[in-house]
């Protein structure tokens, strides 16, 4: 019934379904999603328990509560953070509870932006060794306490699965049982931290934490928020971008039965009703007359050659080496510019958000990737201190870095001060794709000479939208921003003479966000096409001019070499198939990619096969890496193969899943993720995939045609037509 | 007041006759493993199970089930089926954010519930109009063959 709570997740017990089958690591795990509520204990002053640091607390019983600092959307670090911890810690996996972070920036800032966010596929990047020192410094105190009560030497004393023991006496005392006594020990300062060849955890393919109940319907989403009391909302925002709403005729929808009540504000309405249904057949009947504004004859054609004049002005200079214009100045020269469309997130849960506004305080249940910009935006909309803003935050039905905003928070708060008690504020999918906050468009020009089969000068200028002006100052500073140049300042490339520029070019009143795979899927698409076409100028094979240039960068031979061994890089194909290859410095992670495809006379293309080589580091969890890269990988080729959102007088003309496309399960290819072995500190992930696929597709359609496609969506009628956009 | 049976178990409640099961399960039973992905049976979210059969239940009006068994991925572990589809997708390693997980559970317990013995276009044409937007689609075909063969795929 609706008067139920169901924010706590229930507890499942992995071992139940998997006993006895996965192999290696089968153990009832206990995964409580607790929602954080209230400001945060102060650790030291729990009663009872240990509390070394923010992120680990034992109680007398010997429960280890991990707090997840970084949000869980599908990639998995609700298990790599938690190995990163218990590792160290040395405490029994099996049976620790996750708990999600409340908002404070001061305790779970990502220690690369300062901030409590979760993207850049940094959460294992930043947090590792902060987190490994968390670890180690609450086992470091708990044998000392040991120690004491046994009078002998730390050092005498081993730790593993959460039981100390005194190796000549064969004295254990578990962690539990110190618990109360470890609280008054003093942290030890530069503990030192295991040798990567003890890992017990680390490195190991450890089953996930969070999926046991995403199997039977029981893990909880903020779409699943259940209140006691709780009505459902629907909105409709201006079609037009910063529109109006002029007048309303709610006539009609007054009379639908389950319509509560019409929320006018004065740029979006909202019907509140006692179940989505109602809320929506209201919304249907609405007549809404907007006030459509001065975007009312915006199009991507303006944009777009808005774009086209920007980028060919000079830009920011963001990277220099040797002498662009001697570099320009000799050799073959060969010019291009490439054209990447605005695409929307479309995460599988619609944009939701729950609120309960009251005179002195405000909750909200959400999902998000920014904990306390959530809290701070909804706090200026409820003209409440932030202290009065309570944040669930919930497992995310996807992020993709649409929940790396806050608009569909301050949106719900909105709406919320019109209603009494609490109310869920679901979008459509309508509303979520013509209302995100979207990729940008970007045009790249790139100019470079060959000499000898070598590039000798490169000039590169992106020109784009910049997100960190708006979401990140100090990510754009004195012109550039680090986003939109990054994967392009740092080309691993042996280029003499190299110049990257940056425009910074805002599309009129489309606002722009950051997509999985941020500013790299821009750069490296541009690049690896690039670096295809001047290969052939130069006569050469793909793999072969990017290896001649790779004298700096080892891990990239070693992926590449890989890639090309894996994918069966030179043998034979039939006709209209072909094999494309791309590389990138992205995310500190090393990856070469190779996707075979077949093209057919209409220009349409068929996706065969996709092996890619990795190397970012340790791997903590091996199969994760390969989860997020095959996982990436569809989501990069769906952009690469339909994705674009156009803008027709003001308006998005995409609205669903019919004219916004996913790529499905008939169409998605074999895929081959080799995992290199390294001991280099790990690199970022989740979004390579994202960036791999692109560039390495469209570089097969080049191979299989001749075709070289410049822009994206790829264009079938090029294709067909046998020419290049 | 309208009748339903779900997961074996007789629900009574009050709804306009028209409205989508999908959102009856919901905001009105409180069974929200089912999901709304799209509203326009696009995405397969909202898979549940007629009679055995996967069926998407965000356009299917509530009265038009009438006596129908209805299963959802509250209960489709309770059948021998779904249960060997839960443990296959969480042996292999499946799920990323899970959000479309119940409809691709449904949807691949329904087709072995068919075709006990899938073949790759079998598994096509079953699980073509469910969305994954985290791409497990890989995992999901293997996951699909073992739970078929019982054995890792």
């Amino acid at each position: 019934m609706t008067g139920r709570a169901r924010i706590s997740g229930a507890v499942s017990r992995r071992g139940l379904l998997t006993g006895g089958l996965a192999g290696g690591f089968l153990l009832a795990f206990h995964l409580p999603l607790r929602a954080v509520n209230g400001p945060v204990q102060p650790p030291d002053a729990t009663p009872g328990k240990f509390a070394p640091n923010a992120f680990i607390r034992i109680d007398a019983t010997g429960q280890t509560t991990l707090v997840m600092p970084q949000v869980e959307m599908g990639q998995g670090v609700y298990t790599s953070i938690p190995m990163i911890l218990a590792e160290e810690l040395d405490t029994d996996f099996s049976q620790i509870t996750l708990e999600h972070a409340p908002p404070s920036d001061k305790l779970y800032g990502n220690p690369l932006f300062g901030i409590q966010a979760t993207g850049n596929s940094n959460s294992v990047r930043a947090w590792w060794k902060p987190l490994r020192t968390a670890g180690a410094n609450a086992r470091a105190m708990l044998v000392q306490t040991a120690a004491q009560q046994w009078q002998v030497d730390p050092t005498s004393c081993t730790t593993s699965n959460g039981v100390i023991t005194h190796k000549e006496t064969g004295r254990q005392l578990s962690y539990g049982a110190l618990a109360v006594a470890a609280s008054g020990q003093t942290p030890p300062k530069n503990v030192a931290l295991k040798d990567p060849k003890d890992f017990v955890l680390i490195g190991k393919s450890l089953k996930r934490l969070d999926t046991p109940d995403k199997v039977n319907g029981r893990a909880v989403y903020a779409i699943d928020a259940m209140l006691p009391d709780m009505k459902f909302a629907t909105l409709a925002q201006s079609p037009v971008f910063g529109g109006k709403v002029g007048k309303v005729d709610d006539s009609v929808a007054r009379k639908i039965p389950g319509v509560r009540k019409i929320v006018v504000l004065d740029d979006m309405v909202a019907v509140v009703g006692d179940h989505m249904w109602a809320a929506k057949k209201g919304l249907d009947a609405l007549v809404i007359d907007w006030d459509e504004g001065p975007n009312a004859r915006l199009s991507s054609k303006d944009i777009w050659q808005d774009l086209r004049v920007a980028s060919e002005k000079n830009g920011v200079v963001a990277k220099s080496e040797g002498d662009i214009a001697k570099g320009l100045a000799t050799g073959d020269r060969l010019d291009a510019s490439y054209e990447l469309p605005f695409l929307a997130h479309a995460t599988m849960e619609p944009i939701n958000c729950t609120v309960h506004l009251r005179p002195d305080s405000c909750e909200i249940w959400t999902g998000t990737q920014v904990m306390t910009r959530v809290q701070s935006e909804a706090a200026k909309a409820a003209g409440l201190p932030v202290e009065k803003v309570v944040v669930n935050n919930h497992l995310l039905g996807g992020g993709f870095g649409r929940k790396l905003e806050a608009d569909m928070v301050v949106a719900a708060v909105r709406i919320a001060k019109q209603v009494d008690g609490p109310v869920k504020v679901v979008w459509t999918r309508e509303e979520d794709i013509q209302h995100d906050i979207f990729r940008p468009v970007y045009r790249d020009t790139i100019a470079a000479t060959l000499s000898d089969g070598k590039i000798v000068g490169w000039k590169y200028r992106v020109a784009g939208s910049s997100i960190m002006a708006r979401w990140f100052p100090p990510g754009f500073a004195k012109g550039i921003d680090i986003d939109a140049v990054d994967s392009a300042i740092d080309i691993p490339y042996d280029i003499p003479n190299i110049s990257v520029e940056y425009v910074r070019a805002e599309p009129p009143a489309v606002p722009t966000g950051f997509w999985r795979g941020v500013g790299p899927n821009n750069n490296v698409f541009a690049i690896e096409c690039f670096i295809d076409e001047l290969a052939r100028k130069a006569g050469k094979d793909p793999i072969a001019f990017r290896r001649s240039m790779l004298g700096k960068a080892p891990r990239f031979v070693a992926a590449l070499d890989l890639a090309a061994e894996k994918s069966g890089w030179g043998q034979p194909l039939p006709a209209r198939v072909g094999r494309g290859v791309s590389m990138q410095p992205s995310f500190a992670s090393f990856i070469a990619t190779v996707v075979e495809a077949e093209v057919d006379e209409q220009g349409e293309v068929h996706l065969r096969r996709v092996t890619c080589a990795v190397d970012t580091g340790i791997a903590v969890n091996p199969d994760t890496v390969m989860a997020q890269i095959e996982g990436g990988l569809i989501f990069g080729l769906t952009a690469a193969l339909y994705g674009e959102i156009t803008i027709d007088k003001g308006r998005v003309q995409q609205s669903n899943f019919h004219d916004y496309r996913m790529l499905r399960i008939d169409q998605t290819p074999k895929i081959e993720v080799h995992v290199i072995k390294s001991g280099e500190t790990p690199g970022g992930i989740g979004e390579t995939g994202v960036t791999a696929g692109p560039p390495a597709l469209r570089n097969a359609i080049y191979a299989a045609t001749g075709v070289a496609l410049r822009r994206l969506p790829i264009d079938r009628s090029l294709i067909a037509a046998g020419r290049k956009s | 007041m309208l009748k339903l049976t779900i997961n074996g178990e007789e629900k009574t409640f009050d709804a306009p006759p028209n409205m989508p099961l999908l959102w009856v399960l919901r905001d009105i039973l409180g069974l929200t493993g089912t999901k709304f992905g799209c509203g326009i049976a696009q995405c397969g979210a909202c898979t549940v199970h007629i009679d055995g059969k996967a069926v998407r239940s965000c356009l299917l009006p509530v009265a038009s089930v009438r006596d129908r068994a209805v299963t959802t991925i509250e209960g489709v572990g309770a059948t021998p089926i779904g249960a060997k589809v839960q443990k296959a997708w969480l042996d292999l390693e499946v799920i990323q954010c899970g959000y479309c997980q119940s409809g691709q559970i449904m949807g691949a317990s329904a087709l072995l519930a068919a075709t006990p013995d899938p073949d790759d276009s079998d598994i096509d044409a079953a699980m073509a109009g469910n969305i994954c937007r985290c791409g497990t689609y890989v995992r999901i075909r293997a996951a699909i063959k073992q739970a078929a063969s019982g054995r890792q795929s």
